[in-house]
């Protein structure tokens, strides 16, 4: 634990985390800029999976080359988020939708049929 | 620790910190509330992720853990914030 990593896995560890922080950026941009909802419900999904996917391999590579085994647990948020953002993204979009009909605004059309 | 690789992460934070201000910005601005739900919901990622860079940047395993409480509240407020706006209430 006490001896420092090699100068590639940093430099590698520090490629993953810089991208992670501007596709997390760009996520935010885009959620500040874009114009309906339903638009605005797309950029978060970058913070969800390639942003976190780069931070939980830099904290993989980094612990890896810390404890000079392969440290995996990291990968357990992945997971968990894989499993999550999903579920609040339908809840999200079904609340909007039936918000938007409630209030009359221009929503999109029932499928045909059933609703 | 490099100098370098310091800077790296310094300025990974300071991603993750703009990131957050935008939303900030969304959440206050928000025309509808679903929008603030979904501002709060994108500031617990990101939460998440500084946990995790620093976890990288003090070397220590705490952080994880930190990041993991903090993924899995953020699903809890975020679905049940949502199921509200939905339902009008959160448990039937």
């Amino acid at each position: 634990m006490t001896a420092a990593p090699p100068a590639w896995i940093e430099i590698v560890v520090a490629v993953l985390l810089l991208a992670s922080g501007v596709l997390s950026l760009l996520g935010a941009v885009g959620m500040l800029q874009l114009r309906s909802f339903f638009q605005r419900m797309h950029p978060p999904a970058l913070a969800n999976t390639l942003a976190t996917w780069c931070a939980a391999l830099a904290t993989i590579v980094y612990f890896s080359a810390l404890a000079a085994t392969l440290v995996l647990y990291p990968w357990v948020i992945v997971i968990l988020l894989a499993i999550t953002a999903p579920v609040t993204t339908v809840l999200l979009a079904r609340a909007a939708l039936f918000r938007k009909r409630q209030i009359g605004a221009e929503a999109p059309p029932p499928l045909s049929g059933k609703t | 620790m490099s100098p370098l690789f310091s800077a790296a992460i310094s300025a990974t934070l300071a991603c993750y910190a703009l990131a957050m201000a935008l939303a900030t910005l969304r959440l206050l601005r928000g025309p509808t509330a679903q929008d603030r739900v979904l501002a709060l919901d994108f500031l617990y990622v990101n939460g998440m992720l500084v946990m995790l860079a620093l976890g990288i940047r003090y070397a220590s395993g705490m952080y994880f853990v930190a990041a993991l409480v903090v993924a899995m509240f953020g699903f809890v407020g975020s679905a049940a914030l949502a199921k509200f706006l939905l339902r009008g209430e959160v448990i039937e």
